[in-house]
């Protein structure tokens, strides 16, 4: 950058306030215009009472942060479990040679089966399944079928992304490995599945944000989490505004963790340049 | 027994007739070397005449389709071979490097002393530090390699082998992928390995490299040794007509 450059930046860019100025009108008009139509509608009294009402937010809230924290555990015990178990798929997928044929042969019917099923068929399935088998107690806690059934679905989706990444790693990388001596689990252990790991972490969390919507499937099996609260709620109160606030909810937790997807997405595509431009500078110093 | 004079010293590899093809493609067809003791031997030759995967073959990196490969009289290419015993005798360097990107140079050197022969860490941490120091890398040694210069990054690579203590040490093109000027860095730690006795097979561009380090000279062209002797007859009165060929183009691009 020249001085007269920098001497420009000072005061502020008549073409970027003139675009900025565009860009909030143009807002304001759009969500302004749409809010009219809404608020004008002639049944918006009716929904503004049975879905937006300050009331029943206010006295459900409470109640429905509680049933939220069975949520969390559900995914994050989920979340916990599919890590382990979608990589153990995916290295199952990717060992090459014949004698692993089986082995290759299951997971990729199990990848095939678990991304088929919806979810909920599952969760239903294993919820009200294994409690008939009459081998487990009957007393067991709903919320482990739960766990289960979500660790089933989603590890199908994780090892597909394990798997992507694994096969993005140059096969150089395992020659080199190889050459050293290091087995073939050795390789995948400490050279491939690291750097695979990380090139896949975004996808991953992508993954995980699905997850964590999903918790409210286990409502289905009768846990009582924010959904299945908000149910009760509405039916006590006869108005839909619990429902309201559990989307509320989900925008709070769900919102952040997209917002870092999209970062780390973009840090990893800016990632090559300055290491490119740092290379010359540094023979430069030798 | 050949008659060129590497039959006095111990034999390190003897290499018969292999044959590789990949599909219908015949890349080796029937080469036969043998390697002594300390003896350094330079494979050169046009891309594509089979260098790089004799290399992988005695590596073991690639299955050879026919032939035997012998380490210190044991074949390797019998059947029920343990290869990964087998490879930590055989130390490779890569032309592109191909260190671990996600761990530091000391990682890179210790990783297979600790996970293969089962070195306590510290022992392992000694042992790469004091090599590292051997070939001017004690102030990278936390560093990661995508941090190094091309040279520095393929010292790391040559560090990394010879920390199996390996045997024999093959060099596949491994200044090809540097800038010129990082060229000579590289040249001179394999000339100090040449004089401490390591025993090397390396495929090179590099002819007046080979001329000055290799005890025997190989020309491969399209699969098969066509010409080995000592480097000045080879290079200097090449007896084959396609060696004479292959080094007029090499002499026509300044590159001897």
């Amino acid at each position: 950058m020249t001085s007269a450059g920098r001497a420009q930046r000072r005061g502020p860019d008549p073409r970027a306030v003139r675009s900025s100025l565009i860009a909030l009108v143009s807002t304001v008009v759009v969500f302004g215009g749409l809010a009219w139509i809404v608020v004008h509608a002639p049944g918006w009294p009716a929904v503004q009472a049975s879905f937006f009402n300050r009331e029943v937010f206010e006295e459900s809230l409470p109640g429905l942060l509680d049933a939220f924290v069975v949520n969390i555990e559900l995914f994050m015990t989920a979340e916990v479990l599919v890590l382990g178990f979608g990589l153990l798929l995916a290295i199952m997928r990717s060992l090459s040679g014949p004698v692993f044929l089986p082995i290759r042969v299951m997971s990729n019917a199990y990848t095939d089966i678990f991304r088929a099923i919806p979810g909920v068929l599952v969760i239903f399935v294993l919820g009200f399944g294994i409690p008939g088998l009459g081998l487990v107690d009957p007393r067991t806690d709903q919320r482990l079928f739960g766990i289960l059934a979500l660790t089933l679905v989603y590890s199908a989706y994780v090892s597909e992304v394990y798997r992507a990444g694994i096969e993005s790693i140059h096969p150089s990388q395992e020659a080199a490995a190889r050459s050293l001596g290091l087995s073939r689990l050795q390789s995948l252990r400490f050279v491939i599945v690291p750097q695979a790991v990380r090139r896949v972490i975004p996808p991953l969390l992508n993954d995980f944000i699905g997850l964590q919507k999903d918790t409210v499937l286990v409502s289905f099996i009768g846990v009582v989490e924010i959904f299945r609260y908000a149910q009760i709620e509405s039916a006590a109160t006869y108005n839909f505004t619990p429902y309201v606030a559990v989307a509320l909810v989900f925008i709070v937790v769900t919102v952040p963790l997209i917002h870092l997807v999209d970062w780390l997405v973009a840090r990893d595509r800016g990632g090559a340049r300055p290491r490119a431009a740092a290379t010359p500078s540094r023979l430069g110093a030798l | 027994m050949t008659a060129d004079g590497a039959i006095a010293a111990a034999e390190a590899l003897r290499i018969e007739g292999i044959h590789k093809s990949f599909g219908s493609l015949e890349v080796l067809r029937g080469i036969d070397l043998v390697v002594a003791e300390h003896e350094v031997v330079c494979l050169i030759g046009a891309s594509g005449s089979g260098k790089s995967t004799l290399l992988r073959c005695i590596n073991l990196l690639e299955s050879v389709d026919a032939g035997r490969i012998l380490v210190e009289g044991e074949e390797i290419t019998a059947e029920g071979v343990p290869l990964d015993r087998i490879r930590r005798r055989i130390g490779i360097v890569f032309q592109a490097f191909n260190l671990f990107p996600h761990m530091s140079v000391l990682e890179n050197v210790t990783l297979a002393p600790r996970k293969v022969l089962k070195t306590p860490r510290r022992q392992a941490e000694a042992d790469a530090i004091e090599l590292l120091a051997r070939f001017g890398l004690s102030d990278k040694r936390d560093e990661v390699p995508d941090r190094l210069s091309g040279g520095q990054q393929q010292r790391v690579a040559i560090v990394r082998a010879l920390a199996m203590k390996p045997d024999i040490l093959l060099l596949d093109e491994v200044t090809s992928a540097l800038d010129p000027e990082l060229v000579a860095e590289v040249l001179n730690v394999i000339r100090e390995l040449a004089a401490s006795g390591m025993t090397m097979v390396i495929a090179t561009h590099e002819m007046g490299f080979a001329r000055d380090i290799a005890d025997r000279v190989c020309f491969l062209d399209d699969g098969i040794i066509c010409e080995v002797g000592p480097p000045e007859q080879i290079l200097n009165e090449p007896r084959q007509p396609r060696t004479r060929q292959f080094l007029q183009r090499i002499i026509e691009a300044g590159r001897l």
